[in-house]
């Protein structure tokens, strides 16, 4: 550190010469700060999305580093948010990287008392048994002799925080099924 | 609003900063209220006394819009001479069957119309074949119209447009409403006279031609058992003043979830296929051709609802839908009634539903009567819970209210449940529909961890293994899965379905294959394929139109390039109606599209939500149907008569006009009528842990005093699965607790920060007590009123936690939406914690035989 630079240093100096007299500002930055960036500034790229909370939709900057989010803030190019977004859009980052989110499947067997660890494939193999054979189970041909070609055995329940594209293949698998108790938070 | 759409209350901010009085209704003081000019406290449950006052105050001072009334709305129309109102009727309305709770609406129609024999042969054979069920009223048919759409039969309503007819909607209306009196008002909602005569002349005097009023609400007016009617009454009001369909103007719906429009657009509910097409009910003999003649509207953009449901069942079933087959319109399973998330877990407590899958909610604290919900889910085979974290829906049978009661045990639970961690939003593509209906892409960033995988992706494999277990069957039960159409692109390591394959389909396509771009395209003849035709256009020349983000900075102010709304990117809904019948803007400052007499068609600032080359002159010939029928100056153009309906003669279940009748437990008397509540509100079962309370002047009823209300924070979210698991909204809002006024803590000797302990007929729970000015006592009927506010975000699980005060709620429902009734009951509050183990429930039994409870109580229609 030359002598310049050292003095440069010293906040007092910078206050009574530079542009700062009230010391409010550059004057009193230590070189800690000069030297800190935002998380943001070296992110890899940034993903344009969307609040998952409410239904205002707010724009929502993913900021993506090594493969994993670093950073959510608000897009501030969206005319609906302008870059805002309240407490809970603002926790987005805790939402998704959190560590109360579980990673894995469980499951608890009838009069389990705890969970257990379940393969996917294997979950997913033994729900499709169960879908199968729950809709066979409730399956009704007629009602007081008209046709109703359905199952009460399988109900579904949520939609109202998944993409459009997601309710729209429930509805078609379910529908497809015969299953009719389809239902979500937009009747709660 | 600043509470629970903090970042949608700028722009009432910036309406504000250039003059706009900003007026908040609510039984609280909150962010909302400190920023608004006027705050009205009010009773929670009496918006339909408060409304129909500013509707008698708009009609006895004629502050109406009233070349808006004639030309655009239904108030010329004549009425039958056997429609009784509930001015003759105590307070019901013609046509009330009171053992099965349900109207019969013929009484209710425009004269001169017959409802279509079809329609109506059809509906009577049902109810001869449901025993007593009430197709109408338990089949959510009113909801199916959330797109508009009522029919109203054959023939051309007589008219009157002096307004003077004695059964013109006009004159009805003014008789309805003359009891809304500003001392009614003030009885009824404990708003001051002065207060709510400041609130008549703030509305009025911003209405008319040169000026617009906005309406904002929220679940406050939805969940009641006379939703629908709250948002009627906004409707009524509205169209006199002429709000709608112009800038500044309407009723605007702050939903609550990022997609609950999305999901109700593309629906994951019982009663509807996507774009507000209903549910088929079971009938004899019912083909596509008498389900179309059954439910399409002869005029108006309803008319083309074949085109519509053929289109649909083309994306659904493919090369198997063919015009022999009727396009597998048999393949739909059919309603007998309704089917609802209530009715669910009825199903399941008789033990007829066996497996469950929960996407994303929360039922086991976030759904009205939490513990029945619990005991239906304790009653199944199995159920899959897909969510981020354990929340109390997945662990209910582990540590649930009723395992720390010993009502159950977990060892006698036999309920298997697979919990399967889901994919946030960063890590899957996909469209939100927002509350302005408008769709936009949010693109994945990063893979999803573990075992954690998108609801698309799920969806997409079980039906695909399900079809491998059934590949090769014949029986016919299973033809509708095998042939469906599931065959979408898969992406990556994980074999992600291509979201934007299922938009495509969403979208639709015309026989080439090629996307189309407007849901005029679509035909009947099975030649188009589109899965949702309210949101054909978003795939537009193969471009997903809901991932355009084009700077608002760089738009006008519609910001039209911003993503993509439906229909057809129109951002304000009938806006045919800003401009006057001859097409001009009622005022410069009010355009936002205008007939170009030159250019020969509509243009503006925003995309015409009307055929863009049919002239204001246009006169439709006698025998048009569908959007043909509806004449150039016919704004509402999903409505069965182009017009804005002051009166529904047709589409509701539970009356023509919005009437007030007191919540299903209040400690008032309905000083209007002698009909307490809603005649046809719909009850479920009547199981012992649903009782109702006793109301009013009945005895028992003062043993729960107090109205209570519930809520959201702006730190939480719902019943608290996004929000309970964040350390930063933890620590915000870490626990449950209550609002009560200065007045009821030392009435009940309540302290501040203390607990308090909260009773219904169904349930008990503690919270923190909250003492705060905010909770302002009211006068009722002469007396006080102290209201109870309960946030409802907890449950046992996560970081903040609490009781659920869901808990409390009955299940008493809208009957047209059954939607439970959250935002007004009664309760009774005392300090200290509640009872633990068999004592809890030990509570509740005394104070139900305090208040003389019975099955029968509060059921009586």
């Amino acid at each position: 550190m030359g002598v310049r630079t050292w003095i440069d240093s010293w906040p007092v100096y910078r206050q009574l010469t530079g542009t700062d007299p009230l010391g409010r500002g550059a004057a009193a930055k230590s070189g800690r700060s000069e030297r800190l960036t935002p998380r943001v500034a070296s992110a890899d790229h940034v993903v344009k999305s969307v609040c998952p909370y409410c239904a205002v939709g707010c724009g929502q900057n993913v900021y993506v580093e090594d493969g994993k989010v670093t950073q959510i803030e608000g897009d501030p190019d969206s005319p609906i948010s302008r870059g805002r977004l309240c407490p809970k859009g603002s926790a987005s980052l805790q939402l998704t990287t959190g560590d109360a989110r579980e990673h894995e499947v469980l499951y608890r067997r009838p009069y389990g008392t705890e969970w257990e660890r379940l393969d996917l494939d294997t979950a997913m193999d033994m729900i499709a048994d169960r879908v199968v054979a729950a809709r066979r189970a409730g399956w009704q041909w007629e009602v007081d002799e008209a046709r109703t070609r359905r199952t009460l055995g399988i109900a579904s329940l949520g939609g109202a925080t998944l993409d459009n594209e997601e309710n729209y293949l429930i509805k078609k698998l379910f529908t497809a099924l015969g299953a009719i108790q389809i239902e979500n938070q937009a009747r709660v | 609003m600043a509470e629970c759409h903090p970042v949608g209350f700028q722009w009432v901010m910036e309406a504000k900063a250039r003059g706009a009085k900003v007026i908040h209704v609510d039984p609280r003081f909150t962010r909302t209220s400190a920023l608004a000019d006027v705050h009205v406290p009010l009773r929670a449950g009496s918006d339909i006394a408060f409304l129909g006052g500013i509707i008698n105050h708009v009609l006895q001072n004629e502050k109406y819009f009233r070349d808006y009334v004639v030309a655009y709305t239904n108030a010329p129309m004549i009425l039958r001479e056997d429609f009784r109102d509930t001015e003759d009727l105590d307070g019901v309305f013609s046509g009330l069957d009171p053992d099965n709770r349900r109207y019969d609406n013929a009484s209710w129609q425009y004269e001169g119309m017959e409802v279509q024999a079809a329609s109506g042969e059809r509906d009577l054979e049902y109810d001869k074949r449901t025993t007593g069920g009430g197709s109408e009223t338990e089949a959510a048919r009113g909801e199916a119209h959330g797109s508009g759409g009522a029919d109203i039969g054959e023939g051309e309503p007589e008219r009157d447009d002096t307004l003077t007819h004695p059964r013109c909607v006009f004159q009805v209306l003014k008789r309805h409403y003359a009891r809304y009196t500003p001392e009614a008002v003030e009885q009824i909602c404990g708003v001051p006279q002065d207060l709510f005569r400041q609130v008549c002349e703030l509305v009025t005097d911003n209405s008319g031609r040169e000026r617009t009023t906005a309406f904002a609400y929220a679940v406050g007016w939805t969940q009641h058992t006379v939703g629908v009617q709250y948002i009627r009454a906004a409707s009524v009001l509205q169209s006199l003043l002429g709000n709608m369909g112009r800038p500044g103007g309407g009723i605007l719906a702050l939903r609550g979830h990022a997609s609950i429009q999305g999901s109700t657009d593309i629906p994951t509910l019982f009663n509807l296929l996507p774009g507000y097409i209903p549910m088929p009910h079971a009938h004899k003999g019912e083909g596509l051709d008498e389900f179309v003649q059954g439910e399409a509207a002869r005029k108006g953009y309803w008319g083309n609802m074949r085109t519509y449901l053929v289109s649909l069942l083309k994306a659904y079933w493919g090369d198997a839908a063919t015009a022999e087959n009727d396009f597998c319109f048999d393949y739909l399973p059919r309603l007998t009634g309704s089917h609802s998330a209530y009715e669910t877990a009825m199903a399941q407590l008789e033990g007829v539903c066996k497996g469950y899958f929960v996407f994303g909610e929360n039922p086991a604290v976030g759904n009205a009567n939490a513990k029945l919900m619990r005991l239906g889910m304790a009653n199944l085979d199995w159920m899959v819970v897909r969510d981020f974290s354990l929340i109390e829906t997945a662990t209910w049978w582990k540590d649930g209210p009723e395992i720390e009661t010993g009502e159950m045990r977990t060892e006698d639970i036999g309920t298997e449940v697979f919990f399967l961690p889901a994919a946030a939003h960063t890590e899957k593509d996909g469209s939100f529909t927002n509350t302005q209906r408008m769709l936009q892409w949010h693109h994945k960033a990063v893979e999803p961890p573990g075992q954690a995988r998108s609801d698309l992706w799920f969806t997409y494999h079980l039906g695909r293994i399900i079809r491998e277990k059934l590949a090769g069957s014949t029986d016919p039960m299973d033809a509708p899965v095998l042939d469906v159409t599931w065959d979408y692109p898969l992406k990556g390591e994980l074999a992600e379905p291509d979201a934007e394959s299922v938009l495509a389909e969403i979208n639709g396509r015309a026989a080439d294959g090629s996307p189309l771009s407007s849901y005029e395209q679509l035909q009947a003849d099975g030649s188009t394929a589109c899965g949702c035709w309210i949101y054909c256009g978003v795939y537009a020349d193969g471009v997903n139109q809901s991932a355009r983000r084009r700077p608002g900075t760089e738009q006008n102010w519609v910001a039209g390039e911003w993503a993509w709304a439906w229909p057809a990117n129109r951002r304000i809904l009938y806006n045919r109606a800003s401009a006057d019948p001859d097409g001009k803007p009622w005022s410069e400052r009010k355009a936002l599209v205008w007939w170009d007499a030159d250019e020969g068609k509509w243009v503006g600032h925003d995309v015409p939500d009307f055929k863009p080359t049919k002239a204001p002159d246009y006169e439709p010939p006698p025998d048009a149907t569908a959007a043909e029928a509806l004449s150039g100056t016919d704004p509402f153009i999903m409505q069965a008569d182009g017009k804005a309906w002051l009166y529904v003669p047709s589409g509701l279940t539970d009356g023509p006009l919005p009437t007030h009748y007191e919540p299903q437990d209040s400690p008032f008397d309905n000083l209007l009528y002698p009909q307490q509540r809603n005649p046809v509100r719909q009850l479920l079962a009547r199981h012992p842990d649903n009782r109702y309370q006793p109301s009013g002047t009945e005895p028992g009823s003062d043993v729960f005093p107090y109205v209570a209300t519930t809520y959201r924070l702006t730190e939480h979210h719902t019943a608290g699965g996004m929000s309970r698991w964040l350390p930063y909204l933890a620590e915000l809002q870490p626990e449950f607790f209550c609002e009560i006024s200065p007045e009821l803590a030392a009435e009940r000797g309540l302290e501040h920060t203390g607990w308090a302990t909260i009773v219904s007929a169904r349930g008990v729970v503690e919270a923190r007590v909250l003492v705060t000015d905010r909770m302002a006592p009211l006068t009722v009927q002469g007396r006080t009123l102290h209201q109870v506010g309960l946030p409802y975000h907890w449950g046992p699980n996560g970081y903040s936690t609490g009781d659920a005060a869901n808990e409390l709620l009955h299940l008493s429902l809208d009957p047209n939406t059954h939607i439970q009734e959250a935002k007004a009951f009664a309760v009774d509050i005392r300090p200290g914690r509640r009872p633990r183990g068999p004592a809890s429930v030990r509570l509740v039994r005394e104070y139900r035989a305090r208040a003389g409870i019975d099955e029968n109580t509060g059921t009586e229609p």
